[in-house]
């Protein structure tokens, strides 16, 4: 009896408020807006047989009507993909030092790593406006320096939205690259050193391989979330910038068009679908190997 | 492998300038006494001040504080159960949809959680307000704790709970007396992991509310969208020093605790051995 309620509470709740909305956003995308607008109900009142007997790809038709969503989901997946290559190539180095950090600083880099991740993911995008704004903190500091003569547009352009992602997706980068590259036993880099390998050679043939798990791990923790973003595109992208989670959101909250933006919903999921089974696919890859 | 390269060295200081500057130049221009946020024209204290007597803030952040504390603590009993449930619970009908139920939501676009909670709310006719918000962050941040406990409960000695129940107790009492005590600090970052998450958003909030509550994010939002403002500087500082002093206690309490555990699972293997 105890077993049966300790299984069915977060079950039940799970079912409710995660599985049946999913179902109620397929079933918006697949009907009319007329149908659709808040008293969409009487639609799924009639029962499951009249549920689907109704069901219409209207919306979906219209999505590939309008360029603005092919556009908006391809320049999604372009700067995802582009933040996550920027986010491996800085936080490669952080982890590798850190792995390579005398023992009793570990915990306190670690801990200095997972900090920001505490703290307001909305603050820490919001702190950049200031830096990257035309008369923002960066382009006086540049324009001081001598280096530049005219300030810089940063802020409203896709390069702000590229560093907004690598700034709060990077811990995500760094901390199984780290996991990785502590695993690693050193023995095998003086073996390969001693056999002739320079240490370039060495790092390419046997520290790269060996922290593939990492890596991979890394760059979908990355690409995962930032492929929906919705704050960092908002803040620092401005109206230039197309990404699909604030196309969603201003289909939804300023055009009030429910089934459009629920059709775009079931797209972008489709469309994560892929790297999150490859990420789990390289989850249980690395356990297996683990156990 | 414990000799850090030039190279090292720079990657450790531009990464961690990089991860820090930013919130430190937050932290510092809040005591700006300019209305203009890049200018510097000396130490004021007046955004705080202004900040303090601004209750539309004050009544975001009250209602940020209630949804988190109730809906991190409902998360974590249900995230505990279900950990419990995935890595005890042996196999009952429908394991796989539960366990793609509780990791759905950690690679879940906020947008679209939001959506469809929204959806769902209406569906329903439920008023939204306080409650919704607690509903939508229960179901997303009990997530999240059931991953943290299932960790801790994967790798703790499963022996220890059998020789309770071997010497008597009922598995209720086992679980009490043995297993909670060993996953509770699992269980405690887990609490705050969910209340932190709770704290920090702004995308499922903004659609699971109605006209009547307004979150602290979706307040800082809907200011920040007009640009930057010292009144912000000064709220984030205040969360960012919280965030902060939190972590870094919490942090040291969890160290004490773990070199305590390190040190009772030694002397029981020790006593085990002989």
């Amino acid at each position: 009896m105890r077993r049966f309620v300790l299984i069915a509470v977060p079950y039940l709740w799970l079912l409710a408020l995660f599985l049946v909305p999913f179902v109620i956003v397929f079933k918006i995308a697949l009907s009319d807006a007329a149908l659709a607008i808040p008293p969409y109900m009487p639609t799924m009142k009639d029962g499951l047989s009249a549920m689907f007997s109704q069901l219409d790809f209207e919306n979906f038709v219209f999505l590939t009507e309008d360029d603005l969503y092919w556009k908006a989901y391809l320049s999604s997946l372009r700067i995802a993909f582009i933040s996550t290559v920027l986010t491996l190539l800085f936080g490669y180095p952080i982890a590798y030092a850190m792995a390579r950090a005398p023992h009793e600083w570990r915990a306190t880099l670690m801990m200095l790593i997972i900090l920001p991740f505490w703290t307001s993911f909305l603050i820490r995008v919001y702190a950049w406006i200031g830096i990257l704004s035309t008369e923002g903190l960066l382009n006086r500091f540049l324009f001081w320096i001598g280096a530049i003569s005219e300030p810089l547009t940063i802020l409203n352009t896709s390069t702000a939205v590229y560093i907004g992602i690598v700034y709060t997706y990077i811990p995500f980068m760094i901390l199984p690259i780290y996991a990785a590259l502590e695993r690693l036993d050193a023995s095998l880099i003086e073996a390969a050193e001693d056999l002739g390998c320079s240490r370039m050679k060495a790092f390419w043939l046997i520290t790269i391989p060996l922290s593939k798990g990492g890596i991979v791990a890394g760059c979908f923790l990355v690409f995962i979330p930032a492929l929906g973003e919705f704050v960092i595109p908002s803040l620092l992208g401005g109206s230039g910038t197309l990404m699909i989670g604030k196309v969603l959101f201003e289909e939804f909250f300023s055009n009030r068009d429910w089934p459009v933006a629920s059709a775009v919903a079931v797209i972008l999921l489709l469309i994560l679908i892929v790297p999150i089974i490859l990420f789990q696919r390289n989850e249980q890859r690395q356990q297996e190997a683990e156990g | 492998m414990n000799r850090l390269s030039p190279f090292n060295v720079i990657s450790l200081t531009f990464g961690f300038a990089f991860l820090y500057l930013p919130m430190l130049i937050l932290v510092i221009y809040s005591f700006n006494k300019s209305k203009l946020v890049t200018v510097w024209a000396g130490f004021s204290t007046k955004w705080y001040g202004e900040l303090l007597s601004n209750d539309a803030f004050l009544d975001a952040a009250w209602v940020t504080l209630k949804v988190a504390v109730i809906s991190s603590s409902i998360a974590t009993v249900l995230g505990t159960m279900a950990a419990y449930t995935l890595v005890r619970g042996g196999r009952f009908f429908g394991r796989t949809l539960f366990s793609g139920m509780i990791y759905a939501p950690l690679v879940m676009p906020e947008v679209i959680t939001g959506l469809s909670l929204l959806l769902l709310f209406i569906g329903v006719g439920m008023d939204r307000g306080v409650m919704t918000i607690v509903l939508a962050h229960t179901t997303f941040s009990m997530c999240f704790v059931s991953v943290v406990v299932s960790s801790r409960l994967a790798t703790f000695d499963r022996s220890l709970e059998e020789a309770a129940l071997d010497l008597g107790a009922s598995p209720f009492e086992a679980f009490r007396l043995i297993t909670l005590p060993i996953i509770a600090p699992a269980v405690v970052s887990g609490w705050l992991l969910a209340f932190t998450l709770s704290l920090d958003d702004l995308v499922i909030a903004s659609f699971a509310t109605g006209p009547s509550a307004t979150t602290l994010p979706m307040k800082i939002w809907s200011s920040v969208r007009l640009g930057v403002s010292p009144e912000i500087n000064a709220l984030s500082s205040i969360l960012i020093g919280l965030v902060a002093s939190g972590v870094i206690i919490a942090s040291l309490i969890s160290k004490r605790h773990s070199v305590r555990i390190q040190q009772e699972e030694r002397a029981a293997g020790r006593f085990e051995n002989n």
